[in-house]
């Protein structure tokens, strides 16, 4: 693996009296994809700054490469920016702006052409090398910026939002090279978003943040799968989300099996879980959309590990190749549910609007986020 | 409606509407400029004025040692003032420009103009002379014991005029800095620029527009000064100013101070066109090539970022 490891050890920034950074720690690993994900305000590109030199952290440390480099000034830091807004030089062509960072350190005038019109071919600009910046369209215009930003051969490559200017379709495109350029080239990528889909598609592991505070760092799986936080379980993907009530934990083979008294459904329902619980804990109790099943017709086999109910279709939402349904229970409790449309439908989807459905899950699908006490 | 009609009566609606501008610029620009540059090639009357025949003489005269001495003298003083006046301004700009409190710095630049410019001279003489407010500070606080030769010299006249025209400078500095993406100046830092090389790689060829304009509009009126060499210059600190003064006042050579005054006139419009063809030629660069071959879509990019491989 190449590139540098980077430690965020307790770091925390704030402006007047707004906490930007409330005791961060983070470890990134040596070549990892890496994003900072949360909402805008949560600190994010703060810390970011902070890496990159253009902020200084009122407490903590940085390291890179086990050194500390708080101290260093931007411009000798081995870290490269890709920017929000590109931030390319609008007096200077797509060639120049990549030599930039050469000409600086007075490379070799041959030695620098070759290596600039490789970078240039590797973010496949070839073609537009004696362009100014502002006859680029917005994607061509994040490639240069990243050829510009990757030539100095950084060991890190900070992301700052690289893709938010884009249209969606493109922001998908240039995901997907960022993706293989990372595979490529072997470095750590640090990188910036609060798009929740961009962060689950490439990284390796993720880092949520809230409010100046780091909540869960895991890989995507485990961010989705098993969410530290209600706000965690609530910002990745869509949930439904109930406060509950420790009833019951008793174990079973590896795991345990919760009874939780949830006052929204009405009832009690059963969870596995893989730590215990003290009786009468309060938890919050989250199942994802996609994993309860919805039938029109009751379900023959019940067995003591599937959670059913009935309910009344509200809304039925159709998207092509899923449908989201808004179903309303007896106590008016609303459950957002999925369904992939995985074979081919006559007469379209067979629940409409009004339908009185059952929707049910087993035991193993939901999840208990253990509250903290705040 | 035929549209080749509407164009005709559009363009007879422009010369309607610019016909103010247009009478007023031949009246009381085109026609005197002919009148000098008649002037220029007539004969001296005897108490002023001019005579026929057609003659040279003017430029002639202006062949005297004494004369270039002052010509060259005045490219040097408005040379030197411009220089710095851009200097010292290019930093205020800035700091206005990155300021919180815009409006107050744009305020205390404009202020000075509410007061007639010969009573700010005549504050600047109160200032300077040898039993000044500056001299009498000095000598109260000890650091002298005879007043210094403050005024009535070069040194006086260029600090006086760079006083007068800064404004001018910091002006068209502040508004082109004021548009400057500062996220730059941070990309170039990043790319390993230290912080002098991002103000003379990044910042300044960006604004280059802003510093041509205050360039001209400090130039140009130096270089006609006259009233700051008079008041708080010696006698070794005349400009070409002072001469058409004395031309048309004193020696009453009218076609002489004709001829002098084309030489301003040509100097400035040279440093105009100079102006105007390098942002004309900067933004035809720019609008060179149309935005025709957009390719955003990925298309068969892993096949170009495997071939590119990794440069080490």
């Amino acid at each position: 693996m190449k590139g540098f490891d980077v430690t965020v050890k307790d770091v925390s920034r704030a402006y007047g009296s707004f906490k930007a950074l409330d005791d961060v720690s983070i470890e990134i690993h040596k070549g990892e994809f890496f994003s900072l994900l949360g909402p805008s305000g949560c600190g994010k590109t703060t810390l970011l700054r902070i890496i990159a030199g253009f902020d200084s952290p009122d407490v903590g440390t940085v390291l890179l490469d086990g050194k500390d480099i708080l101290p260093l000034p931007p411009d000798r830091r081995q870290v490269n920016t890709v920017f929000q807004n590109y931030a390319l030089f609008p007096h200077l062509s797509v060639y120049e702006n990549v030599a930039f960072p050469l000409r600086l350190k007075k490379i070799q005038p041959t030695k620098l052409d070759t290596k600039v019109r490789e970078y240039l071919h590797l973010v496949q600009l070839d073609a537009h090398i004696d362009k100014k910046p502002s006859m680029l369209s917005g994607g061509q215009k994040q490639r240069v910026a990243i050829a510009r930003a990757l030539i100095n051969e950084p060991n890190v490559l900070l992301l700052d939002e690289p893709l938010s200017a884009l249209d969606a379709k493109l922001r998908q495109n240039l995901l997907v090279e960022l993706d293989h350029l990372h595979d490529q080239i072997g470095i750590t990528f640090i990188y910036v978003t609060h798009d929740q889909s961009e962060a689950l598609s490439v990284s390796d592991r993720i880092a949520v943040m809230n409010q100046g505070k780091v909540l869960q760092v895991g890989t995507p799986y485990e961010i989705y799968e098993s969410p530290a936080t209600d706000f965690v379980a609530r910002f990745i993907g869509e949930t439904n989300l109930f406060p509950a009530t420790v009833l019951s934990c008793n174990p079973y083979k590896e795991e345990y099996i919760v009874s939780l008294d949830i006052p929204e459904l009405g009832t009690s329902i059963m969870v596995t879980d893989y730590d215990p619980l003290q009786v009468g804990q309060k938890v919050s109790f989250t199942i994802r959309p996609e994993k309860i099943k919805i039938t029109t017709d009751e379900p023959r086999r019940v067995g003591k590990d599937i959670n059913l109910f009935s309910g009344i279709v509200e809304e039925p939402i159709y998207s092509g190749f899923q449908s989201k349904y808004y179903v309303s229970l007896s106590n008016g409790t609303v459950l957002k549910i999925i369904q992939q449309h995985n074979n081919y439908m006559d007469d379209g989807p067979d629940i409409a609007w009004k339908d009185n459905v059952f929707v049910s899950w087993s035991a193993e699908d939901g999840y208990i986020v253990e509250v903290v006490d705040s | 409606m035929n549209v080749k009609q509407t164009t005709v009566r559009e363009r007879r609606l422009g010369i309607t509407y610019s016909s103010p501008m247009g009478i007023w610029l031949t009246v009381f620009f085109m026609v005197p400029l002919l009148i000098i540059i008649a002037y220029s090639f007539l004969t001296k009357g005897l108490y002023g004025g001019v005579e026929f025949p057609i003659t040279f003489d003017a430029y002639l005269q202006m062949a005297n040692p004494n004369f270039m001495r002052v010509l060259l003298r005045t490219v040097w003083v408005t040379t030197l003032a411009t220089a710095l006046t851009i200097a010292l301004a290019l930093p205020c700009g800035y700091a206005m420009a990155r300021s919180k409190h815009q409006t107050l710095w744009l305020g205390m630049v404009i202020v000075p103009f509410w007061t007639n410019s010969l009573i700010r001279i005549y504050a600047w003489i109160a200032i300077l002379s040898s039993e000044g407010f500056l001299n009498e500070m000095l000598k109260t606080l000890g650091f002298i014991k005879e007043s210094l030769p403050l005024i009535y010299n070069q040194g006086a006249v260029t600090a006086v005029l760079i006083y007068m025209y800064i404004p001018f400078a910091i002006l068209p500095l502040f508004t082109t800095i004021d548009k400057f993406d500062f996220g730059l100046l941070e990309a170039a830092r990043d790319l390993g620029a230290t912080k002098p090389q991002a103000i003379f790689k990044v910042l300044m060829p960006n604004i280059r527009s802003g510093i041509i304009t205050s360039v001209i509009f400090t130039f140009i009126p130096i270089f006609g000064a006259y009233t700051v060499p008079l008041l708080v210059g010696g006698k070794d600190s005349y400009m070409i100013g002072n001469i058409i003064v004395d031309q048309v006042t004193k020696t009453r050579n009218w076609p002489l101070a004709s001829a002098f005054s084309l030489i301003i006139t040509l100097i400035s419009t040279l440093g105009v066109l100079w102006m105007m063809t390098s942002t004309a030629r900067e933004r035809a660069r720019i609008k060179q090539q149309p935005l025709k071959d957009r390719e955003d879509t990925l298309g068969p990019s892993h096949n170009g970022l495997t071939s590119a491989g990794r440069v080490s």
